[in-house]
């Protein structure tokens, strides 16, 4: 019993930490700053994610979830990267 | 509440902890390589902390091999994404910032978009 309130406090305690990189997102200055705090979110998510499985007792299930979210975090991240760089190669 | 349970709440609380110092380096630092140096760090370093925490109080289960791979998995992509994104921003021209009073944004004749 003592684990589960522990586990709603952190969650909650990570959800006004995802809050801050949100700030980031919305008036950063340039286009790989706002690519940085999605990351950010992103990575965050993915401990929210799993805060959530034990708080529900379902865990088994959504560690998958976590899994495929990790993935696609990565894969999100390195695709906007080389969106990023794809016009210039020619100068 | 055994000692293993007591170890597990102290790492989540640094886990959490680290993503706090991450995030606040996001939002404070001035220039964006100095926020990818905040959050590729820290935040790699909480999400590893967190996730063993949830080892530890998962046990020794299918569940926590799960989890540490996924515990492997950040601390290989984590980083790796985050610089991919400093060396994309590196070739399309933003430029560090070296002094107090510099703009900090690309010059002008080299627009991302």
């Amino acid at each position: 019993m003592f684990e589960y309130w522990f586990f709603v406090i952190l969650a909650a305690a990570l959800t006004v930490i995802i809050s801050l990189p949100l700030y980031r997102v919305i008036a950063g200055p340039t286009l790989p700053d706002r690519m940085l705090g999605a990351s950010a979110i992103g990575t965050k998510t993915m401990v929210l994610i799993l805060l959530i499985g034990f708080i529900f007792d379902r865990v088994d299930m959504f560690i998958d979830i976590t899994l495929a979210y990790a993935v696609l975090n990565f894969i999100g991240t390195i695709a906007i990267a080389k969106y990023l760089t794809s016009g210039k190669e020619k100068k | 509440m055994s000692g293993l349970h007591i170890a597990a709440l102290v790492v989540l609380a640094a886990g959490s902890f680290f993503l706090l110092v991450g995030s606040v380096g996001l939002l404070r630092f001035p220039d964006f390589y100095s926020r990818c140096h905040a959050t590729g760090k820290s935040d790699t370093l909480g999400v590893m902390l967190l996730v063993l925490g949830l080892i530890l109080v998962e046990g020794f289960t299918l569940n926590s091999v799960k989890l540490l791979l996924i515990l492997t998995f950040v601390g290989l992509t984590n980083p790796t994404a985050t610089h991919a994104l400093a060396r994309a921003a590196f070739q399309i021209g933003l430029k560090p910032r070296f002094r107090r009073y510099d703009s900090g944004k690309a010059p002008a004749e080299k627009k991302e978009d």
